[in-house]
């Protein structure tokens, strides 16, 4: 019984929480993954286009409930979603015409490009900031609860609770959906495979007749609708607030380089490595222990490796570590 | 004269918008203006002598000026006895732990060869050091915060002039910039620099949640000026006169004698801000002047073309025997520890030092904005852009009203989307600033006042 409760104990703060984070980091870092190993650069604006996609699904959220067409037991967001990512995609084209094409012509080294999206990425956190203010907002309406803490005790008898929110499991299911449709689309169609050519070799899918406006056009799209969906499943979860997604870019640029950046699948197994290890090390497991070990053997101390003030630092120092032993990522980057 | 001609035409123009400023807005805004100018221009001096003369990208510079600020406080606070008698011993014991280790890994590092028993040891030595550090730390740590956790709670510093502080801070920082650049050089440009923004922010979550060191987010404050406070200046004699001698004018106007005190009053609060500003102004402008005049003997020295020939070629110039790796740790070390004194001014200038409010948009990115705005590998350059990005960041506000008030004429004061405009007038700078950077980068890449190179 005691050995289900730690078991239970565990789910509850550690494993759920971190396995919805995980996505939430993996999405972005996806399409931070994408652009480097398409159009070569670090692309600074990560962050910040995440929350521009999120305030376009924010303010159609709300146009919907003025309207009064809501999604019953699931949240509105879900159906604006879809029109947030389309201001988004127009956004990052015109962004992409109007800044990004005239370095690429040029041949600019990646640095430039990087200092440029650093531009991109002032002009976005303004527009953000113009349009909704700096405020933290909550937009998540609906059923809160799959699972309550109360329900799960009564029906397993047991003294732990485990609660599941919805958000958790949508934003669980929208990742398998989008990651799953994204991995094929990349595998198996043309556009995707030309698109890894490119990565590959720019030089050698030019001549074997691969358009280079699509595939930059193409990766833009796949970026913003990225963008879209892990900010607005993070404003969902927890909340949004624009300078709390500007700081977001950087566990999700550590989870681009431990992945190995340019490699998607990397960077989408890099997101959990770096949720897992932030909630893992800063989680206290006195009470885990209080389960497992008989009473005489209890622990005084908390038993938390790091304070939660840490949090970011972990991912970091897990960054440096791995660039210092592994400067390709764990699985081999720019490969795509 | 004519070569130098666009140099000086642009300090001329800056300066005259800060004067400008002190007769439209005030002689105490123009001054902070100016202060705050002279800091970044030394940020930016630091900057560029890693980015213009090495090309080496430094994301970390808000690490090393919060460093900066940490030596000022550590320097110039009085140590809390109390503190050291409950904690002092083990935290000097923790010091020499971490000394040891280091010592230890480096020696095993030299004595065996690569193998996985050497990574196993060292991963041993750091597992049981970390254990040891957080067994003595912890309970030293506990004691040290709890002396009178409302006032201190820390360690405290060694009591001395703040002046001191702008030297250790340069210590601080280039000790942390040799570290980073032991581990993060080798990388190439854009993974430095994600790995050095990274580590500006453990660099920063440290000093943020380590109470016994600088109190953490409960900040510091009250730090000892170099120069007079207004409070003093007030209430001293030669001060007095001097206002009444400047203002012998206005006062003269003035036949009433007790309005006349009035005024002179006024005066003499006014001016002591202002005065103290200056004081401010009169000793950054000496630093930035000095490491001008360093920095530039140096651009043109054999130094400074071996530094500009690894920038364009690095395959090249080891080629001819120049130890680039060397040298690209040398040229980091000494940029941060420029960005360090910066950081220590700051607090020195500000009087507080608040752990919080270091955040990377207003401490590396717009500082960054300053040395391409500026013109990279040109130190005027740099210092024109810190001058020039610092002023429109601080004006930006009055600017964006204006253009808001002149654009919605048409509508009423009331009108919603009006009254929505202006209330997110703070924002507008990030907007000035994102498009400004654009612009200069799509049409005059290297800046304002490009690199210029001498040819002998």
């Amino acid at each position: 019984m005691d050995f289900l409760n730690a078991i239970v104990l565990l789910l509850n703060y550690l494993f759920v929480p971190a396995l919805s984070y995980g996505s939430q980091l993996a999405l972005g870092a996806i399409f931070v993954s994408l652009i480097y190993g398409i159009l070569r650069f670090a692309y600074f604006t990560a962050g910040d286009l995440m929350s521009f996609g999120t305030m376009f699904t924010i303010l159609f959220t709300w146009y919907f409930q003025s309207l009064g067409i809501n999604l019953g037991f699931l949240p509105t967001a879900l159906l604006a979603m879809p029109f947030g990512i389309i201001v988004t995609i127009l956004y990052v084209l015109v962004k992409d015409k109007l800044v990004f094409s005239y370095y690429r012509t040029q041949k600019s080294p990646p640095v430039m490009l990087a200092m440029v999206s650093i531009g991109t990425m002032f002009v976005t956190q303004a527009i953000v900031r113009i349009i909704i203010g700096p405020f933290d907002r909550r937009f998540f309406d609906g059923e809160k609860f799959i699972l309550k803490a109360n329900e799960f005790k009564e029906m397993t008898g047991l003294n732990e609770g485990l609660t599941i929110k919805s958000t958790q499991v949508i934003t669980l299911l929208v990742t398998i959906i989008v990651v799953s449709i994204l991995f094929w689309f990349l595998n198996k169609t043309k556009t995707g495979k030309s698109m890894r050519a490119y990565s590959d070799n720019e030089d050698l899918a030019l001549l074997s007749g691969i358009d280079p406006k699509k595939v930059v056009m193409i990766t833009w799209v796949i970026a913003a609708i990225l963008a879209t969906i892990g900010g607005a499943l993070y404003g969902l979860d927890k909340s949004f607030k624009p300078f709390t997604y500007f700081n977001n870019m950087l566990p999700i640029f550590a989870a681009a380089i431990v992945g190995g950046i340019g490699n998607p699948f990397g960077a989408f197994l890099g997101g959990y490595v770096i949720a897992f290890s932030e909630i893992l090390l800063t989680y206290a497991y006195k009470k885990f222990f209080v389960y497992l070990l008989p009473e005489s053997l209890e622990p005084d101390g908390l038993l938390q490796l790091l304070s939660t003030d840490y949090k970011f630092a972990v991912s970091f120092s897990i960054l440096v570590i791995v660039l210092l032993f592994r400067p390709s990522g764990i699985f081999k980057g720019k490969v795509l | 004269m004519r070569k130098n001609l666009d140099i000086i035409s642009a300090y001329s123009i800056m300066l005259g918008l800060i004067i400008l400023v002190g007769f439209l807005q005030s002689w105490s805004m123009a001054l902070s203006i100016l202060c705050l100018c002279l800091i970044s221009a030394v940020m930016t001096i630091g900057a560029n002598i890693q980015w213009g003369y090495a090309g080496l990208i430094n994301f970390g510079i808000m690490g090393y000026t919060a460093l900066g600020g940490l030596a000022a406080v550590l320097v110039s606070v009085p140590p809390v006895r109390e503190a050291w008698q409950v904690g002092g011993f083990n935290m000097i014991l923790c010091a020499f732990l971490i000394v040891f280790m280091v010592f230890s890994i480096r020696f095993i590092i030299k004595k065996y060869n690569q193998s996985k028993k050497r990574s196993y040891g060292i991963a041993a030595i750091i597992i049981v050091g970390l254990i040891l550090l957080r067994l003595i730390s912890a309970p030293a740590i506990e004691s040290i915060e709890s002396v009178s956790p409302a006032t201190t709670g820390f360690l405290g510093g060694m009591g001395l002039p703040i002046l001191f502080s702008w030297i250790v801070g340069a210590f601080f920082a280039g000790a942390l910039a040799y570290i980073i650049g032991k581990i993060a050089l080798g990388l190439r440009a854009d993974y430095l620099a994600i790995a050095t923004l990274l580590i500006s922010e453990i660099v920063i979550a440290v000093i943020k949640h380590e109470d016994w060191l600088a109190r953490g987010v409960k900040n510091v404050i009250g730090l000892k000026r170099p120069v007079p406070y207004e409070v003093d200046l007030q209430t001293k004699e030669w001060f007095i006169n001097l206002v009444e001698k400047f203002n012998q004018g206005t006062l003269n106007l003035i036949t009433d004698a007790s309005e006349k005190q009035e005024l002179l009053k006024q005066l003499i609060i006014e001016s002591s801000t202002v005065f103290v500003k200056l004081c401010f102004a009169g000793l950054f402008t000496v630093v930035v002047i000095i490491l001008l005049i360093i920095t530039q003997k140096a651009l043109y020295s054999p130094w400074g073309r071996m530094m500009r020939a690894i920038r364009d070629n690095e395959e090249a110039a080891n080629a001819m025997g120049k130890n680039v790796v060397k040298q690209h740790l040398l040229i980091f070390v000494l940029g941060s520890a420029i960005v360090g004194i910066a950081g220590a001014m700051m607090v020195t200038y500000d009087g507080l030092f608040t752990p919080g409010s270091y955040r990377p948009m207003r401490y590396t990115f717009l500082i960054w904005v300053m040395v391409i705005v500026g013109g990279s590998g040109n130190n005027f350059g740099a210092i024109l852009g810190g001058f020039a990005v610092w002023f429109l960041w601080v004006e930006a506000a009055p600017i964006a009203l204006f253009l808001i008030n002149f654009f919605t004429s048409g509508l009423e004061e009331t009108n919603a989307f009006r009254v929505h405009l202006v209330d997110s007038i703070p924002y507008f700078r990030f907007l000035m600033m994102g498009i400004g950077l654009l612009l200069i980068m799509r049409y005059r890449p290297k800046g304002i006042l490009p690199e210029k190179i001498k040819h002998i």
